[in-house]
């Protein structure tokens, strides 16, 4: 009985303490955010101390014209494209890799980045829109239709009898190449002026974000969380396979669904504001999984701010590398991600997927 | 208090009817009933449309419990997972599907109370994909009784454990529907375990019921025979419990030209046993 006692209260002890961990590890992570936030606002083609930062963005009147608006009107809406971009994709990345149960899941990977690049195109090259009623919007909603057409052709065909993990990254590998023979010929047919534009898309920026767009994205995510979040078991539970998530009583197509069509919503609308950016959708959860597990109570929150930290940070580091000239994210994203994600998937001694 | 009985249940994958016509007397609580049957016969099927998982037709009757979402819990056959989860939290994720984010306190003691009764407090900790095949069953049983159901549908639920767990478990789960006066259904091959362990036993032949009834009625040379197309017989051991001889395999060319005869002797057993 004494021996029993002691494990009685092993396992609640454990997991308070566990617990209590992953919150201020995500405490961290926000800390982090902020820092690097800021960090993206002092740097530029002028450099501020961060204490000047950190008191212009705290009080703006307080500051100097000048101060204001670089910070306020020029670098903010990029540095919160950062934000919320890295978070969609991020978030997006995760859901696809927990209704998939799939470690290879992404916008990326399973095409649904190379399909909104295609629709955007579409609207670039050709005037070609998708749905004619919103003119206006032609190009993010010609992205979003493509994109949301992808996952649901992926939801569908996941859905078929003998249909494997393998088969369906082999299907999102097949509609990437498709996707991008159809954007070469698009290009190959475009103007030099649409090409311009649409080679912008591949390569993925924030430069030319607004505030517009940085709500756009903003929305999406604020709309995605409460979602998610009300599904957080739900969701947690598709981890241990469908037959157990059923017999817990969840609605496992219909969780899968929604939940795809939320995520083609976050996958779509980054890309089509900042083009592609890959590697982020792929490995802001992976990070978030080594570091706090798959409870989506801490596992979404993770991937929001692993997500938003690691493009942020990038956009940092665009701007560094090359003194006076702001590299391509997308590019600097993979560059410096990889290395990164690498030692951590060999530092972490448990098993992350 | 809940009882059970089935009307005429079936199931139905798209077009495909896998059970069909099965009707069970009043099942009472505290008690636990063995579902035996060959492999493919229906047993999980069955369980699925019992616990309003898989369509098809007929009637569950809970007499006049009127039931919620944890009143049936079916417990799947293992599957294994790659979740980067605690043991912990796996049950707690059973336990709080459809609930609010936060965990209270006296959930958490309640999975503290269940995991000590299963002796599995120590894996509290690890990882679900550091668990052998045997604790991951015990995982998932804590799973399934922590939802605190009123129909507990265990779909072989030992398979994967050592004779010692094996026994373990049953002994635990008889006492849980005694001291819960809950409904136990267990599918199991182990017949001899069905005889120890289980008040009666239901017997599942191409998604179909054969006999219903207490366990050493259902259980003999007959069921043997025309269920398994095994030769075999019942008989008392020293302990005074009945235990199952068993020859071999029953060597009758054509089982199931041969079996239409005791399928009949087995549907007079249901009958008497109601």
């Amino acid at each position: 009985m004494t021996t029993n006692q002691i494990s009685v209260e092993a396992g609640s002890v454990h997991y308070k303490a566990r617990s209590l961990r992953r919150f201020l590890l995500l405490l961290a992570m926000a800390g982090a955010l902020f820092l690097s936030f800021a960090i993206d606002l002092a740097t530029g083609p002028a450099n501020y101390p961060l204490s000047d930062v950190i008191a212009t963005l705290l009080d703006p009147w307080s500051a100097t014209d000048q101060l204001r608006v670089v910070i306020w009107d020029i670098r903010m809406p990029v540095a919160l494209m950062a934000l919320t971009v890295g978070a969609a994709l991020s978030t997006a990345g995760a859901q696809m890799q927990t209704i998939l149960a799939n470690p290879l899941a992404s916008p990326f990977t399973l095409g649904i980045s190379a399909a909104a690049g295609f629709g955007a195109a579409l609207a670039l090259v050709l005037g070609v829109a998708l749905l004619p009623a919103f003119v206006d919007f032609i190009i993010p909603l010609n992205a979003f239709i493509m994109a949301m057409g992808t996952a649901l052709i992926i939801h569908f065909f996941s859905r078929l009898r003998g249909v494997t993990v393998e088969t369906i990254v082999l299907l999102g590998i097949a509609l990437v190449f498709t996707f991008n023979a159809l954007l070469a010929l698009l290009q190959y047919l475009a103007s030099e002026q649409a090409l311009a534009a649409v080679v912008f898309w591949t390569m993925g920026s924030l430069v030319k974000a607004t505030w517009t767009k940085v709500a756009v994205t903003a929305v999406a995510v604020v709309i995605a969380i409460p979602l998610f979040t009300r599904q957080a078991w739900a969701l947690t539970a598709l981890r241990l396979g469908d037959a157990k998530a059923e017999s817990f009583g969840v609605n496992v197509q219909g969780l899968r669904l929604r939940t795809m069509l939320i995520v083609s919503l976050l996958a779509a609308i980054p890309v089509s504001f900042v083009g592609t950016i890959g590697f982020i959708g792929l490995v802001g959860p992976h990070i978030a999984r080594m570091l706090v597990g798959e409870d989506q109570r801490f596992f979404l929150p993770a991937s929001i701010l692993c997500g938003a930290l690691i493009l942020s940070a990038t956009s940092v580091l665009s701007k560094l590398l090359i003194p006076g000239a702001i590299l391509p994210i997308g590019v600097i994203t993979a560059l410096v991600g990889v290395p990164f994600f690498f030692s951590l998937i060999f530092a972490s001694r448990r098993k992350s997927w | 208090m809940v009882t059970l009985r089935l009307e005429d249940i079936g199931t139905r994958y798209g077009k495909v009817q896998v059970v069909s016509g099965v009707t069970t007397p009043t099942i009472q609580p505290g008690t636990v009933t063995a579902v035996i049957g060959p492999n493919a016969a229906g047993k999980s099927s069955l369980f699925r449309r019992v616990a309003g998982l898989a369509q098809g037709g007929g009637v569950v009757d809970l007499g006049s419990h009127s039931p919620d979402r944890n009143t049936i819990c079916y417990m799947p056959q293992d599957t294994g997972s790659t979740a980067v989860l605690s043991v912990y939290e796996s049950v707690i994720l059973a336990a709080k599907q459809g609930s609010s984010l936060r965990v209270r306190a006296e959930e958490l003691a309640r999975i503290d109370e269940i995991l000590a009764a299963l002796r599995i407090g120590d894996l509290a900790g690890r990882n679900l994909g550091e668990l052998s095949g045997g604790q991951r069953q015990l995982v998932a049983i804590a799973q399934t009784l922590v939802r605190d159901p009123k129909i507990l549908l265990m779909d072989e639920p030992t398979s994967a454990l050592d004779l010692h767990r094996q026994m373990e478990v049953l002994s635990f789960m008889r006492d849980v529907a005694k001291g819960q006066n809950i409904i136990v259904l267990i599918a199991i091959h182990d017949l001899n375990h069905a005889l120890q362990y289980c008040d009666q036993a239901m017997a599942i032949r191409d998604g179909r019921m054969v006999a219903f009834g207490p366990c050493s009625d259902v259980i003999d040379s007959d069921l043997l025979r025309d269920v398994y197309q095994v030769d075999g017989h019942v008989e008392l051991n020293s302990l005074g419990h009945p235990h199952i001889v068993l020859r071999g395999p029953s060597d009758e060319t054509n089982s199931r030209h041969n079996t239409a005869v005791g399928h009949n002797d087995l549907a007079d057993t249901a009958l008497a046993a109601q």
